[in-house]
């Protein structure tokens, strides 16, 4: 191909003095019907060129607002005061033909979702295009030429072809990559990334990251990446700044705030967040209750009321950022930093002294060995295939989705399974069959010995009873017309409990979750989403079962509040003896709850096994490759790690490849020689025995560490 | 895409023959022309009642009755009239001057909604948008015979100030007029300017309320974030990427909007002398003219088939996303 006369400057060709980006005390508010929301309270950093700036905080931090007001993309209603400096000259003020002359030109923003991020009625290419085209005389043909030239350059296969499809034609992460590809365009010199990866699969997250970096090195621009997880940061920034109620609370150095946060809602932070790299039990730090309302804040720090180290003298004043002793750039909003400091443990093992968190014990039942425990739900080679059909009147079938395509496990008392694997693989599928309890297309599911294919609507009715579920999004699982009582006391109306004993046990079930029995007559909407998951669970636990199914329960929290719902979740299964199968697509979650792990693709269980054995010796590409895209939070070991990245996206369950399915993918099969590729295509790996409780499905499989 | 729009057509024709075969067996079956005839004073001979019988097939059952109709209609003529007059010479002239009428005030209408309802979503709770919406509830709570009335008064006060009849808003056009075709176009203006304002601003205020709600769904839509973020101001972002997506669920709308309301203005038509296809239908039953009722149904039912056939083809130019392979 040759290159069109558009091209990237080289970074050196560059004369820029100062940061690409200065912002200085920057207030935005917003009017709301109870008053203004103060979003962004004094906020100032910089960004020099080349940099990677971190921001990390919850959600209403003011991140995103923050970098909305760079763009000058809030709306009209946004009041905003202080100084926004891009190359020496002020942003706040101009009008939007000025500030539409920066945007896209020399900053650009990558979005989080990638879904709706693209005009859907334009060709991706046209879109590309048009961001030259709005920028630079050039002809249409040289834009479109460039356009193909830059969707090739963030990997997206077969430019030329591909440029000519519309966004509903492209997967999540191939959407991504045509928006990053947009944002360097025209070679800009500071690229905002807000959540640019939060909508992924971790697979999928690391391509992202790694071609954020590639346009890093391509355009020379300072990055500002905005986030909630720390681990997505660790690697890739320079410095980081911490958020919390519209302010920066922590900033400095990567490699100094993870390992020496300076502010107990960092500390905090550090500490809820499971770690994929620590075999041992860990505890993690709920932070309790929720970030304040930015419309009423009170005197004083407005983390006081969470912090665990609060003293009166906290709420007098909101303590400034204050540089940390013996560190120039490191800088930390807390009266008692000094104190923080005092203490000997590192990072997230400080966070654990400071807040007091404790590792729930194991169930009484967990000390029998597995074999000799009941079986509470098996899977024997489970299969459910969906029809593909075409025509309108006449329905004819021309395919079959093979979305689970025989998969065996079974849960002992007491114990949890991780099912792990990318969107599409068919975790979900496999959950709906688990719950539907009808007879399966092929294979069998038992519930605590009586198989599904067996029993009539009566028992199975009954059997519900021992199997209950938590939902992914605890805002759309509760019913907003019931009060909390009703919804709790529902599971048991149905299977006939006296009101008596549904009202000695609402409140019973309440206490369990740590909420108070006192709002029971409230309504849903009146909680916040840690707490309506506290609910869910408190619902799924109304009718004493034995095994809860939990569809990614913590995904859709923040982290802090992530944290209490997990160390919720190990205290009930320690107090009652549950057994869970845990669906979720974050395997640092996985490893901490779980007991065993499985892992799908494309329907199939590819390797599964004990939890520690398969994080620390995965013996399957697909699982070494999903160890190795996330990331952990710690700059030291993140920038040492080797990467997999796979190529491409899941293939599709209505046309899986030939013998192991993840071939079209695997590295290890692309560097076999041919004789052994052979086998790969042609003949399906059985899941075989690799060491004590640890199955994988590959002809070559080896142990490869990658954590 | 071609064939499958062909294949649509192929099915209206089916659906077309059932509602005007449903349309005449109901008329036939209740309308009852010789007792109208029976009651004129002095009554007409039996003899010529009888004639009459024979002429309007009333000797028949009715499903023959519909197939010698239609056989006529395959062939062009629909028929003649109780008062034996052919429907087919009518039926051209009557299509004309609905379609003349309505195709103006549509157009207008929908061009118009659509700009009052971009704006008021654009600025959604300041004074434009409150007025827009007060000016659309008013007119959609107006009759339409009130807001004909209420025109015709207008126009005569324009004519009045004036001096001259500017505005005519009785017929299609002045009797007996006589010029060449420049001064026979305007005449027709003068005629058309006030019943296309009486269908004009209620679809104004119809369309803009719909168009404001889906061009809201898209101010907040990430897509147009992103095109502000290439560069583009938000003027440009608003009417390349907004609106262009917010029209796709208004296609419906306007193909629908346009075939109903060709018979549908029955009353515009009334009121300001048009002798359309509304009129005609209104004509026909108080008549008890079988034909004219199953060919003004048969006309209304081409015009919604062809009307849902216009939006198939509108959506799939407008929305890559549902095109069909």
């Amino acid at each position: 191909m040759t290159t069109s006369e558009l091209q990237f400057d080289t970074p050196s060709d560059r004369v820029v003095e100062g940061p690409v980006l200065q912002v200085e005390d920057l207030h935005v508010s917003f009017p709301s019907e109870s008053g203004r929301v103060q979003a962004v309270r004094g906020l100032s950093y910089h960004v020099a060129p080349g940099e990677v700036l971190g921001i990390v905080g919850e959600s209403g931090s003011g991140k995103s607002v923050s970098s909305l007001a760079v763009m000058g993309l809030l709306p009209s209603s946004a009041r905003i005061t202080g100084s926004i400096k891009f190359q020496g000259r002020e942003l706040i003020g101009q009008n939007d033909a000025e500030l539409s002359k920066i945007r896209g030109r020399r900053i650009s923003m990558v979005f989080q979702d990638p879904l709706s991020a693209l005009t859907p009625v334009f060709t991706v290419g046209d879109q590309i295009a048009e961001a030259i085209l709005v920028h630079r005389k050039v002809s249409k043909q040289a834009a479109a030429k460039r356009a193909v030239e830059l969707l090739d350059l963030v990997g997206i296969p077969n430019a030329a072809e591909r440029a000519k499809a519309f966004p509903h034609e492209f997967s999540g992460g191939m959407r991504q990559r045509a928006v990053i590809a947009m944002a360097i365009a025209n070679d800009p010199d500071l690229i905002i990334a807000d959540e640019p990866t939060t909508a992924l699969d971790v697979t999928v997250q690391a391509q992202v990251l790694q071609l954020l970096e590639t346009a890093q090195e391509v355009t020379g621009a300072g990055i500002v990446i905005i986030t909630h997880d720390l681990g997505v940061v660790a690697g890739f920034a320079d410095r980081l700044m911490v958020m919390y109620a519209g302010r920066a609370v922590e900033k400095g150095k990567v490699d100094e705030i993870y390992q020496q946060p300076r502010m107990p809602y960092t500390l905090g932070l550090l500490g809820s967040i499971p770690r994929l790299d620590v075999s041992e039990k860990q505890a993690l730090v709920p932070i309790k209750g929720q970030p304040p309302s930015l419309t009423d804040l009170p005197d004083g720090c407005p983390f006081a009321p969470r912090c665990p180290m609060v003293v009166d003298a906290c709420h007098t004043a909101e303590p400034p950022l204050m540089d940390v002793d013996g560190s120039v750039e490191h800088a930390a909003a807390c009266i008692r930093t000094n104190e923080i400091a005092a203490t000997d443990a590192e990072g997230a093992e400080a966070a654990v002294e400071i807040f007091g968190a404790e590792v729930a014990g194991e169930p009484e039942v967990a000390k029998i060995p597995r074999e000799q425990r009941e079986v509470v739900l098996g899977l024997d080679n489970l299969v459910k295939e969906y029809p593909v059909n075409k025509g309108v009147v006449f329905k004819r079938r021309v395919g079959t989705v093979h979305a689970v395509a025989g998969i065996s496990f079974d849960i002992r008392e007491g114990e949890t399974l991780g099912l792990v694997g990318e969107s599409g693989c068919g975790k979900t599928t496999t959950l709906m069959e688990i719950l539907n309890l009808q007879k399966p297309m092929g294979g069998e599911i038992s519930v605590l010995g009586t198989k599904s294919s067996e029993v009539d609507a009566k028992r199975r009715f009954a059997i519900r009873r021992d199997m209950s579920v938590v939902f992914q999004d605890p805002m759309a699982s509760l019913d907003p017309r019931l009060t909390i009582h009703d919804c709790i006391a529902e599971p048991m109306q149905v299977h006939g409990y006296s009101k008596d004993e549904i009202n000695r046990r609402v409140p019973e079930l309440m206490r369990l979750v740590g909420l108070r029995p006192e709002q029971l007559s409230r309504y849903p909407g009146e909680f916040s989403g840690g707490q309506r998951q506290r609910i869910g669970i408190a619902r799924a636990l109304a009718l004493e079962p034995k095994l809860v199914v939990l569809d990614e329960p913590v995904s859709a929290l923040d982290v802090s509040i992530q944290a209490g719902v997990i160390n919720l979740l190990e205290e009930l299964k320690s107090k009652l003896g549950l057994a869970y199968l845990f669906v979720a697509h974050d395997l640092s979650v996985v490893r901490h709850i779980a007991d065993r792990v499985a892992v799908m693709y494309l329907g199939k269980i590819i390797e599964i096994g004990e939890v520690n054995s398969v994080f620390e010796a995965p013996r399957h590409p697909y699982t070494q490759a999903l160890l190795s895209a996330i990331p952990i939070p710690d700059p030291v070991k993140e920038r040492q790690r080797e990467r997999i990245i796979l190529t491409g996206d899941l293939p599709s369950p209505a046309n899986p490849p030939s013998g192991c399915r993840f071939r079209t993918r695997c590295f290890l099969h692309a560097s076999l020689p041919p004789e052994k590729q052979r086998q790969c295509i042609e003949v399906e790996p059985p899941r075989e025995v690799q060491a004590e409780d640890h199955e994988a499905a590959c002809h070559f499989a080896q142990i490869r560490q990658v954590l | 895409m071609a064939g499958f729009l062909l294949r649509r057509l192929v099915n209206y024709v089916v659906l077309a023959l059932v509602a005007t075969f449903l349309a005449f067996t109901l008329a036939s079956a209740t309308f009852d022309p010789i007792g109208v005839l029976q009651q004129r004073n002095p009554p007409p001979p039996a003899a010529s009642i009888e004639a009459k019988k024979r002429d309007l097939h009333l000797d028949q059952p009715i499903p023959q009755r519909f197939v010698t109709w239609m056989g006529g209609v395959v062939q062009g003529d629909f028929g003649r009239t109780i008062t034996d007059r052919p429907i087919t010479d009518e039926l051209g002239r009557r299509i004309g001057v609905s379609l003349r009428l309505f195709l103006l005030g549509i157009t207008i209408g929908i061009l118009f909604g659509v700009l009052l309802g971009v704006v008021s979503a654009i600025r959604q709770y300041k004074f434009s948008d409150y007025f827009a919406t007060l000016f659309s509830f008013i007119l959609l709570s107006t009759p339409v015979f009130v807001l004909g009335t209420l025109l015709k008064m207008g126009a005569q006060g324009i004519n009045d100030s004036i001096g001259t009849n500017v505005l005519i808003f009785v017929g299609e056009t002045t009797p007996g007029f006589q010029g060449n075709w420049f001064e026979h176009l305007g005449d027709r203006l003068q005629h058309l300017i006030v019943p296309t304002l009486a269908i004009a601003l209620g679809q104004i205020a119809y369309y803009s309320r719909y168009q404001r709600s889906s061009m809201l769904d898209v101010l907040g839509s990430d897509f147009l974030r992103t095109a502000q973020a290439k560069g583009l101001t938000r003027r440009k972002a608003l009417f390349k990427h907004g609106l262009r997506t917010a029209l796709i669920p208004m296609a419906t709308l306007f193909a629908f909007g346009f075939g109903l309301l060709v018979v549908g203005g029955t009353f515009t038509e009334r009121i300001f002398g048009w002798f359309g296809m509304g009129d005609w239908l209104v004509t026909g039953i108080s008549a008890q003219d079988t034909n004219i009722t199953a060919t003004v149904t048969l006309f209304v039912a081409v015009c919604v088939l062809f009307s849902g056939w216009l939006a198939d083809v509108l959506y799939a130019a407008l929305d890559p996303r549902i095109r069909v392979n």
